[in-house]
């Protein structure tokens, strides 16, 4: 299929505040030390909503506002694709705690806020965008699966796209089944037309190939990667902040049996 | 856009398994809902529960049994589905077909026993498995392992218009090359967490759901699976023709009062096909029967088609089917269009003054060739499915 021109990166995980000061530990420039993130509050979100905003909601935010930065797009032209593996799981704990007693008292503001598309629905009512919203998940290929949504989204409308993915860890008893070893996000904001503002070329392929990049030269970004569906965009991320072309492409897994092949070229 | 042939399609809801007890109904006239109870919920409220829920999931898929597969499960037994697929299969390749699967709450409703079976300080219960039940992707993993698949696949969750979204995701990547043919369709199942939640917003309706009358209050909730095969289009009879995706942009559980999201989304499916807005012989409207999605949606019916197109719910016969209410529509509109028939708004005794759209009081034998089937979620989330049939 055609390429996705890569105007714009962001992230926030443990040790990794933005693409800002990602870029040199990536780039093995700086050590990578797995601090906690600062607090944060969106900046895009209005009163109301930012009230109501739960911390999965700003962890997506978080990365989204980042790329935002890295970007003179205006964010009220942009499609939209969110992929996450587990949205918010402590809602899910909240909401199935209520029904355990009598009168059963599910919060409505908790309600509206477990949909898988919270996120996204923050962030049309915070950027003002009209243009299709996707949100997906697809465990831990989440990242991966998301990227193969906006590149068709890409490719069919030709709408500059956000795609979002971000997962945070719930409470003991679910982070128990499913356990993130720390909120994360990552963000790419892509486009169908190259531009001098254009950091990456993108070239997107299945393959058979079920073997991940991986980090084997560095533990602690490897458990990173392996930590959070968000951080599986890693691998890409380190090839884009060195700005060389890799002897080998990038590959991650899809669900499924497939893999996504990522060719990057850089201008 | 290039059509999406459409070479196979079943659904599963409160009317019964598969296409002929829906289309024995549409004719008949007789809903699906009842006023009985779901498990232990004390509210007065009327649902469309799907029968025939017993039986757990084939052994070798045994850690995703939960309601909401076994939904899936009987879902993808009717109509020859699986024959389908397995033929599709041989033909294509299984690393070549994807899955595209709607929900909104997924197994929710095992993660509620879970923590109802829990007592003191203990840890859910060992039986519990979140990835094959309460993850949301947990339904489309379930329809590729049991239909023998490996191509990519994914959960496209965006509240109630989810399973819409699956036929637009589809037909891009065919477009793209990722596949060459596709399973799309939804499940979603009763619950607790979403009959309480609609509570809390004051949008359940304590009788059966009236959409578009004067005297609506709110939902009946429903449970349901549809599925599709979809191919490129060599001369099918049935295709999709366009889809259009838009946001409101205004609120994360109501609708833009003006209606600028649904029109949003029907003007890009009416320019994706090609096709007028004359040209639309029914809408299969969202038609919650809420008093605020009702009035947004005819305004953008109003504004796009006017007031001449019939159109009208077809939840007063499943009921809302959440992630699954965008297949079960499409299927709906597609048995109307084999039919020729445009299906009453059931339940609605007076049309709401307020509302100008061309609610379908009666039943009506006609000839169709385009349809349009809207579905808009929470989140300000809005997809129109706009399908055809050739002669």
């Amino acid at each position: 299929m055609s390429p996705l021109y890569l105007e714009a990166v962001g992230i926030a995980a443990a040790g990794l505040a933005d693409w800002a000061s990602t870029i040199a530990v990536l780039r093995g420039d700086a050590p990578y030390e797995a601090a906690e993130l600062p607090t944060y509050a969106p900046s895009l979100l209005p009163p109301n909503e930012r009230r109501r905003a739960t911390l999965s909601v700003r962890q997506g935010f978080r990365a989204a506002e980042d790329a935002l930065k890295g970007s003179r797009l205006p964010a009220d032209q942009l499609a939209a694709v969110f992929a996450s593996s587990d949205a918010d799981l402590a809602i899910i704990q909240r909401i199935s705690l209520a029904l355990t007693e009598t009168s059963r008292p599910v919060s409505p503001t908790d309600f509206h806020n477990s949909v898988h598309n919270a996120a996204a629905g923050y962030w049309s009512i915070a950027t003002g965008s009209r243009l299709p919203s996707t949100t997906i998940c697809a465990y831990d290929a989440s990242f991966a699966a998301g990227l193969l949504e906006a590149a068709t989204l890409i490719a069919a409308d030709g709408h500059d796209t956000l795609l979002v993915c971000y997962d945070v860890p719930g409470p003991p008893l679910l982070q128990a089944r499913r356990p993130f070893t720390c909120p994360a996000s990552s963000a790419l904001i892509l486009r169908r037309e190259a531009s001098p503002s254009t950091i990456a070329c993108l070239r997107l392929a299945l393959t058979e190939d079920l073997c991940e990049s991986r980090f084997d030269a560095d533990p602690a970004l490897e458990a990173l990667r392996l930590g959070n569906p968000a951080m599986r965009a890693l691998p890409l991320l380190s090839v884009i902040a060195r700005r060389v072309q890799p002897a080998t492409p990038i590959v991650m897994a899809l669900p499924g049996r497939a893999g996504l092949r990522i060719d990057c070229r850089f201008p | 856009m290039t059509p999406l042939g459409i070479s196979h399609y079943t659904l599963t809801t409160a009317l019964g398994a598969g296409r002929s007890p829906h289309t024995q109904a549409l004719l008949a006239e007789r809903s699906g809902l009842s006023d009985r109870a779901f498990e232990t919920c004390a509210l007065p409220t009327w649902i469309g529960e799907v029968q025939g829920l017993d039986a757990a999931v084939p052994e070798a898929l045994s850690e995703w049994d939960c309601r909401n597969n076994r939904l899936a499960e009987l879902g993808l037994l009717q109509d020859g589905f699986i024959e389908a697929v397995t033929a599709a299969r041989l033909r294509y390749g299984a690393a070549r077909i994807g899955v595209f699967i709607g929900t909104s709450t997924s197994g929710v409703l095992q993660t509620e026993h879970a923590y109802q079976a829990r007592s003191g300080d203990e840890h859910l219960p060992d039986w519990f498995h979140h990835r094959q039940t309460q993850n949301s992707y947990s339904v489309a993993e379930y329809v590729r392992l049991r239909l023998g698949l490996e191509g990519t696949a994914v959960a496209i969750s965006t509240a109630c218009s989810s399973s819409a979204k699956v036929f637009a995701s589809a037909q891009r990547a065919i477009a793209a090359g990722f596949c060459d043919a596709a399973v799309v369709g939804g499940v979603d199942s009763l619950c607790l967490t979403t009959l309480y939640g609609f509570n809390a917003l004051q949008l359940l309706s304590n009788e059966v759901c009236r959409p578009a009358d004067a005297q609506r209050k709110g939902l009946s909730i429903g449970e349901a699976s549809g599925f599709a095969l979809v191919e490129p289009d060599l001369d099918h009879v049935l295709v999709l023709e366009g889809y259009g995706e838009s946001s409101d942009a205004y609120h994360m559980s109501s609708p833009d009062p003006g209606g600028l999201g649904a029109l949003a989304a029907m003007t890009a499916a009416l320019r994706r096909a090609g096709v007028e807005s004359s040209e639309i012989g029914y809408i299969n409207l969202h038609g919650t029967a809420t008093p605020a999605n009702d009035a947004a949606e005819d305004k953008a019916i109003c504004a796009l088609f006017g007031p001449a197109t019939p159109c009208s719910s077809t939840k007063g016969w499943t009921g809302h089917t959440l992630g699954a209410a965008g297949i079960v529509e499409a299927a709906l509109a597609l048995i109307c269009l084999e039919q020729g028939l445009v299906p009453r708004s059931l339940n609605t005794q007076r049309v709401d003054p307020l509302l100008q759209a061309q609610i379908a009081l009666e039943s009506k034998a006609t000839s169709l060739r385009h349809v349009l089937s809207n579905s808009f979620g929470f989140g300000g989330n809005n997809c129109s499915l706009l399908f055809g049939r050739r002669a």
